[in-house]
């Protein structure tokens, strides 16, 4: 009988751990180079940031000139949003979210494996503009006619409309992967309304990315056709119209801003009731206002153009105030949970109290911007890049580093050390503050954005340069960080299982898990399944596991240990 | 806390083995994938319907049409394009209903025959393409016209691309009554461009 070694078992091949790396089609090592592949893009945009402020720290051009400023700041926008946040995030996702649904992988693993392996390309050739004599310099949102043959002059402008598109195509991929593993791969027992928080807005995350992007990309096709075609989409002269490329790119790109914070609303929405040890405040008003937000994000776009006299602003400026009101429902739903909770201030639950704090001051300049009164005084000026970087780096990028610090000790079995996490946080958070917080003032003052130098007496210089030292506290504290996060691979502290005393079904296996990802499930009962497995739910706690449920037993469920 | 992990409640076994079952029930999931696919594709054409209309608006409806001295539009040859193509849509439905009754015979026919019916789609506008003497360079109508009509073209060729994928495993007998998912998924896809040209035809040609 020679059937018996027909086959070797599987885990038995030898494989290269470079090979198994480039070719895996797991969910947890794709989400890993996600995450891996977004930082070292955030290390480069990081980097032109810091170009960015050193020219502007005093007046008159010290380190480079205007072309090059062009590019470094069209490259830091455009980098750290397509490959940094939105990447950083999907990572995230694709690495808990089958977790958390009880589920062996992603339901299309090798179009996941393909949707990873588009980004570092398209980020490449985002990038290689610098070798053929240019990167992009039109800012990220690349608006026409500055995109167009007559100014977009560097090779590098084409490159980023290729490399924008193959990073779209990543997204949509990835979205479709994302919704069919969320309504197809759930365990038994995870009903739409035991799901994950983080989850729900992945799911919602995920809609907004297949019914979003796609049109980019078709602004992206039409503006490579103009340039290098002869096409006139854009082109006034002939009877095309500029202005169409603001109400594509923006129809794409203000659910794209959503797309970047209700992931990082989702981490933190996980993280605040397991370190206020009380269950999420509300569950069902924030997935409804995720749905909310996720709905009306599709009518706010032109409050990006309210000065171009193209759009109706009432109705534009009413939306996207009421945009406020499901966003306000997700404060009232973190702070209700932190209220009288037992709060443990460690690394992940201080980065996601810096999101609450940060995303709430770039809401309130969010709900401001959103007067067309207002707007006209400061459209285009700093008051605008203050905004949108507390909310984009205030919000996500702290959502990106609490999600790192908590989700670690799954993804490598050791424990992020605390002392330099929290050294990380204070200085990241002051030095955030003291470069950003600035820039309100000097937006309200009369500095336009995109400009590389100004006048010394104009009376910026002392705001820029108390900014431009945040900008660098910023940097330095990515040090900690970094030596936290390499001692930890090498000689960190093991962290069990559960180090944090989880919620959710990625706790319930081992860290790292194994490839299959569960031996076994416990029983899903409410949002919160593990809980319920320690601490039990009351006299519920004593039922045989598959009584049918009923929705008074929910109802205990939720409110169990309250 | 490993202890944790360990003590799952004896029903867990039973149930994380019928997560690998999960999946299998309701639409497939390649179909649901396929149609999420299908949904930014809609998105995708929309973008490009926009500018088409944008461009239309900006233009004005008088002057809207190709360039002084060109061709006008060959409408005639259009709505005969256009009854290939809903024909092939019919077709390629016959062959699905075939193989769900496990005929496999009838599924390579109609298959072939969507085929070819798509072939002579994309030839036919290939020829409009040379007969009409503007090019994508000639005025915004122009960037618009084979900007909408060529994505078409260019998803009417991936159609074809799926279809002889679908034909050559048919004819290696790898679909059956109970196995036939990709036949569903191409299916699908070749509907959805049939339906997307619905609307290019009635846009371009007949909203003029």
């Amino acid at each position: 009988m020679a059937t018996t070694t027909l086959e070797p078992r599987a885990g038995t091949y030898r494989r290269s751990w470079v090979i198994e790396w480039l070719t895996t089609v797991d969910h947890k090592k794709i989400g890993i180079l996600y995450i891996v592949n977004s930082f070292l893009f955030f290390f480069a945009a990081g980097i032109l940031a810091l170009v960015i402020r050193t020219e502007l720290a005093v007046p008159g051009l010290q380190i480079v000139d205007q072309a090059t400023y062009n590019q470094a700041f069209t490259m830091h926008g455009t980098i750290m949003l397509f490959l940094f946040i939105i990447p950083a995030l999907s990572g995230f996702g694709n690495y808990i979210v089958p977790l958390m649904l009880g589920a062996p992988d992603m339901a299309f693993p090798r179009i996941n494996a393909l949707s990873f392996w588009l980004l570092p390309l398209g980020g490449l050739l985002i990038f290689s503009g610098y070798l053929f004599g240019g990167a992009a310099a039109e800012g990220w949102t690349g608006y026409a006619p500055l995109t167009g043959q007559e100014y977009g002059t560097t090779p590098g402008t084409d490159l980023w409309i290729i490399g924008l598109t193959l990073v779209g195509t990543a997204s949509i991929l990835g979205a479709v992967n994302f919704i069919a593993t969320i309504f197809k791969m759930r365990a038994p027992g995870m009903t739409l309304f035991r799901m994950p928080i983080f989850v729900w807005t992945v799911l919602v995350t995920a809609v907004l990315i297949l019914l979003a992007t796609p049109v980019l990309a078709a602004g992206l096709i039409a503006l490579f056709i103009d340039r290098n075609y002869g096409g006139s989409f854009f082109d006034p002269t002939v009877g095309g119209n500029p202005i169409l490329w603001q109400h594509i790119f923006w129809f794409f790109g203000h659910p794209e801003v959503y797309i970047v914070i209700l992931p990082a609303m989702g981490v933190v929405s996980e993280i605040l009731p397991v370190f206020s040890r009380k269950p999420l405040f509300g569950y069902k008003a924030f997935v409804f206002a995720t749905i909310a937000i996720g709905l009306l994000s599709f009518s706010v776009w032109a409050h990006h153009m309210f000065t171009t006299g193209e759009v109706f602003l009432p109705f534009f400026a009413f939306m996207t105030a009421l945009i406020a009101v499901p966003t306000g429902v997700k404060m009232f739903n973190w702070l209700a949970t932190l209220w009288r909770g037992k709060l443990m201030l460690a690394t992940p639950m201080l980065f996601a109290l810096g999101f609450v704090s940060m995303f709430l001051i770039g809401g309130l300049s969010g709900v401001m911007l959103s007067s067309p009164p207002i707007d006209f005084h400061v459209q285009d000026t700093y008051f605008v890049v203050a905004h949108l970087h507390y909310v984009f780096f205030g919000g996500s990028v702290f959502g990106v580093f609490a999600a790192t610090y908590y989700w670690f000790p799954k993804m490598t079995g050791r424990k992020l050390n605390e002392p330099l996490g929290k050294v990380h946080f204070w200085i990241h958070f002051i030095g955030f503050n003291l470069a950003f917080f600035p820039m309100h003032q000097l937006g309200l003052d009369g500095m336009p954005r995109r400009i590389s130098d100004y006048s010394p007496d104009a009376g910026w210089t002392l705001l820029n340069f108390v900014s431009t030292i945040g900008a660098f506290m910023v940097a330095v504290s990515i040090i900690p960080f970094l030596i936290n996060v390499i001692a930890t691979f090498i000689n960190g502290e093991p962290a069990g299982d559960d180090p944090w005393e989880g919620n959710t079904l990625e706790w319930a296996t081992t860290s790292p898990p194994p490839p299959y990802n569960f031996d076994r499930l416990p029983p899903i009962h409410s949002e919160r399944p593990l809980f319920f497995l320690t601490h039990g739910h009351g006299h519920a706690a004593e039922r045989p596991a598959d009584l049918e449920e009923t929705e008074e037993e929910d109802v205990e469920h939720r409110g169990g240990l309250v | 806390m490993t202890s944790r992990t360990m003590q799952a409640h004896p029903a867990g076994e039973h149930e994380a083995a019928a997560v690998m079952q999960h999946g299998q029930s309701g639409m497939p999931t390649a179909l649901v994938g396929m149609l999420l696919f299908i949904a930014s594709e809609v998105m995708f054409f929309a973008g490009l319907f926009a500018t088409y209309f944008n461009a239309r608006a900006s233009v004005g409806a008088g002057q809207w049409g190709p360039p002084e001295g060109a061709h006008e539009l060959d409408l005639p040859l259009a709505a005969v394009l256009t009854a290939i193509l809903v024909a092939s849509s019919f077709t390629m439905q016959f062959g699905v209903w075939a193989i769900r009754r496990g005929d496999t015979g009838k599924l390579k026919l109609w298959t072939g025959i969507t085929l070819a019916l798509g072939a002579l789609f994309l030839a036919g506008q290939l020829y409009d393409y040379s007969e009409l003497g503007f090019g994508i360079s000639d005025g915004v109508f122009g960037t618009t016209f084979y900007t909408l009509t060529g994505f078409h073209g260019a998803h009417v060729f991936g159609g074809t691309v799926g279809l002889t994928i679908v034909l050559a495993r048919a004819m290696r007998g790898q679909f059956s009554a109970r196995n036939h998912v990709a036949v569903e998924a191409v299916s699908m896809y070749w509907h959805f461009v049939d339906v997307v040209w619905i609307g290019v035809f009635s846009t371009i040609y007949l909203l003029r």
